[in-house]
């Protein structure tokens, strides 16, 4: 088989290590590059023109974040469709540990001390979530997706983590657990009207959730709804935010003058608010190069799962992509009060370890998606050919 | 293949599905970037500004006061440099080890330490905290050398008020203090800490001419307050430099000789121009004291003290004129049609009105005198004799055209005006008609009436000059930069008065001094040329009992000071070309010769030193006259 040559784009399945190296999306890899070379410039910028503290480690992070990219990318797919559960399992166990056992940081119960690197479990099951999720949908004939029953253990596997995560408590990420997985459920084509019936649920059980939100989270929704109020005390950072990203126009302050970043008035730079600072010393030109990007990568993961000749693959591709879109797109509104400020870093840029290896993780997914396009699994995990 | 063809329709369903999805995103997606337009484009401008308002600090640097000289250019106000050693808490290892070491040098007290570290801990780390104001030049070269053992200490320089002459000046000059919460009036400057303003005297009347113009530093800032660098400045301008009228050291004469009583005020004024060349009060008080703070006894002894020190009384004392009235009295006759030698007056010591007898002061009475004896010898009943001829109210227009019962408007805040009483001013102000009797005791300066000793002084120097409206001045004009400007002096406006009247006047005058029989002979000037001119004037605070006058054996010197007589001379010198008028009120003196002696002193050391005709600091006429009455 392995001799037959391709057409249509469809090739041979099984392929030599050689060749998938040859094959590796390598426009996708100079994306991921040149995204987070600007991260690292901007982490020396916020460092006050120093690669100390965070420019060095981030680069170094980076570095094996790539290798791990490049490793994931090349072991075959079907290998992570066997530990998809597993993983799973694994990062619920993990969430459950930091409720047991975690360290206190930041008001919020997020991680795990591994004395080398603070884990964060919660980072870890967004992959782990569409994981799960796409080898589950993989395994679903397309009748019994319109079964109401089948729908049932998917559900658990979204609940069972969001409600860890929402206990830590982290808003952001249980948004971004359950909207990726709302996407994975949709291009699995649930029927729309589930959507909206859940939707309208959630919609009604606002008012109720609102008496569980902490005082500090209240007041970021306060704030987000009524920015001009108090702008120094809980708005202050929102506030300073706007007026850095506004002040940078369309050009920019230039490299390394923000004067809203480099006084300090800008808070958190160096992690959620980097944006803001790229936005501010190269204007708002600077800041579509960065979301064109983006834009790139995920059209690259769109194709790719369009391309995949397995549900599970297609899934994975589509909910990893999904994920990216979410770290970039809540980050942003965040910065420039679209959205509350909920802490949702920016993937590859803002410092931060664990983000940057599951981001980088979910990304060598992708691609081994795109190395194992051609390979088709049944729907119990056997390959047939 | 049912199993391919079941894979074909999911593969078209996940298309259809990943289409949605991506519409959505890119809606999203558009939204953001229609935000970064909405915040980088329209509001760019608005965020810029804000950014600047967070970057750019402006701080105000105080200008430096003009200083305050003196007729001949001799600084009576100046601004010395103040030292301070001041602490940095980020510069320091350890804070109270350099405190430590430092009171091994100043000596700090225990509220000292408690204030520092007070102050260290409500600010932040790289602002200065004073450690001690005020160093003296040996403590502050103590540190400087020892300056390595000290991290974090440094000596700053700041700019302090100080008046050279102290309380020989202190009523003229007033002093300046930090600005109360009811004196800010929304100008930035004044909120600074540790600005100062004119409070009273000079100081306060001129405060906005030598307050001078603020400089602006513009710093940049980080979000802790923090400067990182100086963006502009703008060293904004000095004050003005107050040119005054009067000579310093006539005044220190001045003051010096009133300190022979315990309280007492005087002015002299030049006639021809209304300078007012000293102006006493005494006790006086220092008020470089006021700049470094007073402590609350040294507050409490200034307002407790019986001869208020604060008070300037030459403006602010009122007092009955006295005998010192007269000139005025006979003026009033002579307009009348009462002739000076044609008119005379019996006295035999009283006067009978209805059933009240007036006494003169002399208790066998003078005989009969005409209006020049009736100067000289200040014989009350001739003074009864023709108010009650003309009326109060001559004799109060004539008081008026002289500067009493009004204010005279001398650029000085806290001016009094003094009572001329009128029959229409004692309907409106105590509600009874006027009595025949209240005449007679007005005529001899006393009842109602009231001046302060400057309208003494310039009544005096109207008569002087032949019946100008002499007005009283303190400032000359002021120096700014290079330029020097002189408040003009207006052509004093005549009074209307006869000159054979005036020529009266002079001879009762002359004759009160230099006649041997004139009652105040013996306190003449005695160097030829310089002789004086004056009226004697005692003016009683207490009625004399009918006892006590027949008994005849009262003397001030018994009683106690507050029931004492206040004494009073006015004069002028010399007396046949007169250039000086002078007025000497000494409170309960006991009489006019506790007056007399010292304003012959004044006039003597005022001719002496002739400050009028000696060349004073040159000052350029100015085309305006907007800045003739400074801020009241």
């Amino acid at each position: 088989m392995g001799q037959q040559p391709h057409y249509l784009g469809r090739h041979n399945p099984e392929i030599t290590l050689g060749q998938k190296l040859w094959q590796l999306n390598w426009g996708m890899i100079v994306l991921i590059c040149m995204i987070a070379s600007i991260g690292l410039g901007m982490l020396y910028s916020a460092a006050n023109a120093s690669f100390d503290p965070w420019a060095s480690r981030q680069a170094v992070r980076f570095a094996i974040g790539f290798v791990l990219m490049i490793t994931v990318a090349l072991v075959d797919i079907r290998f992570w469709f066997r530990v998809s559960y597993l993983f799973y399992f694994g990062a619920l166990i993990l969430l459950v540990g930091v409720e047991v056992m975690g360290s206190v940081g930041m008001g919020a119960q997020r991680w795990i001390d591994l004395k080398f690197i603070q884990l964060q479990p919660s980072e870890l099951m967004k992959v782990a979530i569409v994981f799960a999720l796409a080898r589950y949908f993989h395994g679903v004939s397309q009748e019994d997706i319109g079964r109401i029953t089948f729908l049932i253990i998917p559900l658990v596997m979204v609940f069972a983590p969001s409600v860890l995560v929402l206990r830590q408590p982290d808003l952001g990420t249980t948004g971004m657990l359950v909207m990726a997985s709302g996407a994975v459920f949709f291009c699995a084509g649930v029927r729309l009207w589930k959507f909206a019936v859940v939707m309208a649920s959630g919609l009604a059980a606002i008012p109720i959730g609102w008496q569980f939100l902490h005082t500090y989270q209240k007041n970021r929704v306060l704030i987000f709804l009524n920015p001009e109020q108090d702008p120094l005390g809980t708005g202050y950072h929102i506030h300073q935010s706007k007026i850095a990203f506004g002040s940078g126009g369309v050009f920019g302050k230039g490299f390394l003058q923000g004067s809203q970043s480099h006084l300090n008035f800008l808070p958190e730079k160096q992690t959620d608010f980097i944006f803001t600072m790229l936005a501010e010393e190269f204007g708002m030109v600077g800041g579509l190069v960065l979301l064109s990007l983006y834009v790139l990568l995920m059209v690259y993961g769109l194709a790719i799962s369009l391309r995949s000749r397995n549900q599970f693959g297609r899934l994975l591709a589509i909910g990893l992509t999904f994920n990216l879109f979410l770290y970039v797109f809540i980050n942003i509104a965040m910065i420039m009060g679209l959205v509350p400020v909920v802490g949702v870093p920016l993937p590859l840029i803002s410092y931060g370890g664990t983000v940057m290896l599951t981001v980088m993780v979910g990304l060598g997914l992708v691609m081994s998606v795109w190395l194992h396009r051609d390979i088709k699994i049944s729907r119990h995990g056997v390959h047939d050919e | 293949m049912p199993m391919v063809h079941e894979d074909q329709d999911r593969h078209k369903g996940f298309t259809r599905r990943i289409l949605m999805l991506s519409c959505g995103k890119a809606a999203l997606l558009s939204a953001l970037v229609g935000r970064m337009y909405y915040l980088q484009v329209i509001e760019a401008e608005k965020y810029k500004t804000l950014a600047e308002d967070n970057r750019v600090n402006l701080r105000l640097l105080p200008p430096r006061r003009g200083n305050i000289l003196d007729r001949f250019g001799v600084e009576v106000a100046n601004n010395q440099q103040n030292f301070r050693v001041v602490v940095v808490k980020e510069q320091t290892p350890d804070l109270m080890a350099t405190l430590d070491a430092l009171s091994k040098l100043i000596k700090l007290s225990e509220h000292d330490y408690k204030r520092i570290l007070r102050d260290v801990k409500r600010k932040r780390g790289f602002v200065p905290v004073t450690v001690k104001d005020n160093l003296s030049w040996d403590q502050v070269s103590s540190i400087e050398v020892n300056s390595a053992d000290l991290p974090g200490a440094s000596i700053e320089v700041g700019e302090t008020r100080f008046y050279p002459y102290g309380a020989n000046m202190s009523h003229i000059l007033g002093y300046v203090a930090a600005v109360s919460e009811k004196e800010l009036t929304g100008d930035p400057l004044l909120e600074l800490p540790g600005f100062r303003i004119g409070k009273s005297g000079i100081e306060k009347y001129h405060d906005s001419d030598m307050r001078g113009q603020a400089g602006t530093s513009e710093f940049e800032v980080n979000a802790y307050g923090r400067v990182i660098r100086e963006l502009a400045r703008n060293e904004g301008g000095s004050g003005r430099e107050m040119i005054l009228t009067v000579d310093a050291g006539l005044q220190t004469f001045v003051q010096q000789r009133l300190m022979s009583e315990l309280s007492a005020a005087s002015v002299v004024i030049d006639i021809q121009n209304g300078d007012v060349l000293a102006m006493g009060s005494v006790p006086g008080y220092d008020p470089s004291a006021f700049n470094l703070g007073l402590s609350n006894k040294q507050w409490n002894g200034l307002i407790n003290n019986p001869y208020t020190p604060l008070s300037n009384k030459a403006i602010a004392g009122t007092y009955a004129p006295g005998s010192t009235f007269k000139m005025v009295v006979a003026l009033a006759a002579m307009k009348e049609g009462i002739g000076a030698f044609s008119h005379t007056a019996y006295c035999p010591g009283f006067m009978k009105l209805g059933n009240a007898r007036f006494h003169c002061w002399k208790r066998g009475g003078h005989g009969t005198v005409n209006l020049i004896e009736g100067l000289q010898h200040s014989c009350d009943i001739y003074f009864y004799d023709v108010a009650r001829r003309i009326g109060v109210d001559k004799i109060a227009e004539m008081a008026n055209k002289f500067g009493l019962g009004e204010k005279v408007g001398i650029d000085l805040p806290g001016e009094r005006s003094g009572v001329i009483p009128t029959k229409a001013w004692k309907e409106a102000n105590i509600g009874e008609p006027w009595q025949g009797g209240e005449t007679l005791v007005t005529s001899i300066g006393q009842g109602f009436v009231l001046a302060t000793p400057l309208q003494l002084g310039v009544m005096t120097a109207r008569i002087a000059s032949g019946g100008k409206k002499v007005i009283p001045r303190l400032a000359r004009g002021y120096r700014e930069g290079e330029k020097t400007v002189a408040y003009p002096v207006p052509e004093f406006e005549d009074l209307g008065i006869p000159p054979e009247h005036m020529k009266m006047i002079y001879q009762g005058m002359d004759a009160v001094s230099n006649n041997p029989r004139g009652t105040a002979y013996k306190y003449r000037i005695k160097d030829e040329g310089w002789e004086l001119a004056g009226k004697t004037g005692t003016a009683q605070v207490r009625r004399i009992t009918l006892a006590e006058r027949q008994a005849g054996i009262f003397k001030n010197e018994d009683l106690p000071w507050r029931r004492r007589d206040h004494g009073l001379f006015v004069a002028y010198a010399p007396v046949d070309n007169p250039r000086y008028a002078c007025a000497v009120i000494v409170e309960h003196g006991g009489g006019s010769k506790s007056a007399a002696p010292i304003a012959r002193d004044i006039l003597q050391e005022t001719q002496r030193r002739d400050p009028a005709r000696t060349p004073a600091v040159p000052l350029e006429q100015s085309a305006e006259i907007t800045n003739l009455v400074g801020e009241s």
